[in-house]
């Protein structure tokens, strides 16, 4: 551990001194000085060298780096292995065939994998709130948001991305009657990284709560979780008010539900319009816009343990 | 004070320390009430495909996912129970007081774990099943006699689970670090329990392997004692008979490993 202190050190000096340059007066979040482009681009910097850093850290340790993302391989892979055992017994689930639902997982699980890369870590802001080490990253000269996203970040996440990309891969091989279209091969990308982006607002907005909830951080694996779950499925297997909630409310539908529907050519849900399928990368940006704000005021709303 | 006291005291002991965390436990509730809903509805359209599948209707594969979801933390299917604290406690040599001391390290965490188990029993499962048997149909008996058959399946399935998870701990005599051995037994946990498909839907021989494993005894065998699907004294003794090997491998074990004992940092 003491190297990776070192290196915290370095890091902070780093972007010390970047902000030096920009002109910051390095005191806390809210400073005036910076401009709004100029603080996400200080954060992005922190995150980056922070980042580089732990996997630095990790590499220091090989072998435990392979064994544990072959690990997190394995673990996120007998979620799949289920399904597999479930089509053993039946030749479709819910009118999907086993390419379908491949398809819906592969989907899910490489959206909810990037986000879990990126963010991941922040699940354990709460027990930062709890023994009170949320203070030391107050005090350093970077966004807090950067550095809690980046805290012990862990490359082993690269394993349940594979093993989502090796399902989609499969999936798109063994789908035989889906008629491509241009607009529906630029639509599995644009899945993935909108997808992973609304998975980033759940962990932020999750990591916002335990501000407030604090022993009640399992909360947040009920959403981050049971939603990648949920999606690996069809949405005509759940009740009705269920698909209203995740699709008006909660909106995880926008991650493969309605463009995989659209893609694979099957009806909608709740009789929603075709063009909803489009709607992802809109839906995306308007839920990082309100975790945004709710980490604003899960951060304005913290007070220290005092002891 | 005798020894049953003192383990008695142990145990109430292990049972207030959980019970300490009431919003965690809240917490918890919810999260297994969520996942409880989502394997629901893919069971119902699996029953839908295949009516009784495994030889469940739908509706006792729909109280095998509630009843899941209750044990899910009681039978540490998903680790969490003393396994860190005491691999923790092995690697840094506090175990070597652990030794000294006049109890016995293996009945100590026992009845420790028992006091845990207890606590989600009460606390992590009632209100899922409660959820589930309010949201969906669900058959649940209502005598008595087949509830107390389930608690005693369930006080056997505890002792197979801590008989996993002690030996688990005490690879770390040799491994020191317990992340590997850990994740390992997660994913046994997670996959042979039957957490999330019933042990009677594997296909062929895996469904034979899988159920004559110790983790058979975890989920599945309480599931089907309550159900009246399986013999409940066919069941105890499968689970007693894991729970007495894994109970003298891991005395057997712990022999070889306090002989062998280095205490690390002097």
């Amino acid at each position: 551990m003491g190297e990776a202190a070192g290196v915290t050190g370095a890091v902070e000096t780093g972007v010390r001194e970047d902000r030096a340059a920009h002109g910051g007066d390095g005191g806390g979040w809210d400073d005036g000085p910076l401009s709004r482009t100029a603080r996400v681009l200080d954060g992005v910097r922190a995150y980056r060298l922070i980042v580089a850093m732990w996997i630095r850290s990790t590499m220091a340790y090989r072998a435990s780096f392979a064994m544990t993302t072959f690990g997190n391989f394995v673990a996120t892979a007998l979620d799949f292995l289920t399904i597999v055992l479930m089509f053993s017994q039946i030749d479709s689930l819910g009118g999907y065939s086993l390419p379908e639902i491949a398809f819906l997982y592969g989907l899910s699980s490489t959206a909810f994998g990037i986000a879990d890369l990126v963010v991941g870590s922040m699940d354990r802001l709460g027990r930062r709130v709890r023994d009170g080490t949320l203070d030391t990253l107050l005090v350093r000269p970077a966004p807090v948001l950067a550095q809690v996203a980046a805290d012990r970040f862990a490359l082993r996440r690269l394993g349940r991305i594979t093993q989502g990309l090796l399902v989609l891969g499969y999936a798109l091989l063994a789908l035989d009657d889906v008629h491509w279209t241009v607009l529906k091969v630029l639509l599995v990308p644009v899945m993935m990284v909108s997808g992973g982006a609304i998975f980033c607002a759940v962990f932020v907005g999750g990591a916002a709560f335990q501000f407030v909830a604090r022993d009640a951080a399992e909360v947040q694996s009920a959403f981050t979780y049971g939603g990648a779950t949920l999606l690996q499925y069809p949405p005509g297997l759940f009740a009705q008010d269920l698909v209203r909630g995740v699709t008006f409310v909660f909106p995880l539908a926008f991650v493969n539900w309605l463009p995989a529907l659209y893609v694979l050519g099957r009806p909608y849900p709740l009789d929603l319009p075709e063009w909803v399928a489009f709607l992802p990368p809109v839906v995306a940006a308007g839920c990082c816009a309100l975790a945004g704000l709710a980490w604003r005021a899960g951060l304005r709303s913290y007070r220290s343990t005092g002891s | 004070m005798g020894s049953g006291r003192l383990y008695a005291a142990v145990a109430a002991g292990g049972f207030r320390r959980y019970a300490t965390y009431r919003a965690a436990t809240l917490a918890g509730v919810f999260t297994n009430t969520v996942f409880g809903v989502i394997l629901a509805y893919t069971y119902i359209a699996l029953w839908d495909e295949r009516p009784h599948l495994g030889g469940y209707d739908q509706s006792q594969a729909l109280t095998y996912v509630w009843l899941g979801q209750a044990l899910l933390m009681t039978m540490c299917v998903m680790g969490a129970g003393f396994e860190e604290e005491l691999i923790e406690r092995i690697r840094t040599g506090d175990i070597a007081i652990d030794l000294y001391r006049p109890a016995d390290l293996q009945l100590w965490w026992l009845a420790q774990d028992l006091g845990r188990a207890m606590f989600h029993l009460l606390g992590r499962g009632l209100i899922p099943v409660a959820f589930g048997a309010w949201a969906f149909d669900l058959t649940l008996p209502t005598s008595v006699l087949p509830w107390l058959s389930f608690l005693v399946a369930v006080v056997l399935g505890v002792v197979v689970s801590y008989g996993i998870r002690f030996l688990v701990s005490l690879a770390a005599f040799w491994l020191l670090d317990g992340a590997g051995i850990i994740q390992m037994a997660w994913l046994a946990g997670v996959f042979c329990s039957g957490m999330v498909l019933p042990l009677n839907v594997f296909p062929g021989v895996l469904g034979e392997i899988v159920r004559a494993l110790p983790w058979a005894a975890l989920i599945q065998a309480p599931a089907d004692v309550l159900m009246g699907e399986a013999d409940p004294v066919g069941t105890y003794a499968f689970q007693a008979g894991w729970a007495v090997a894994l109970l003298a491998a891991g005395r057997a074990v712990q022999a070889v490993a306090t002989r062998r004992v280095v205490v690390q940092g002097g």
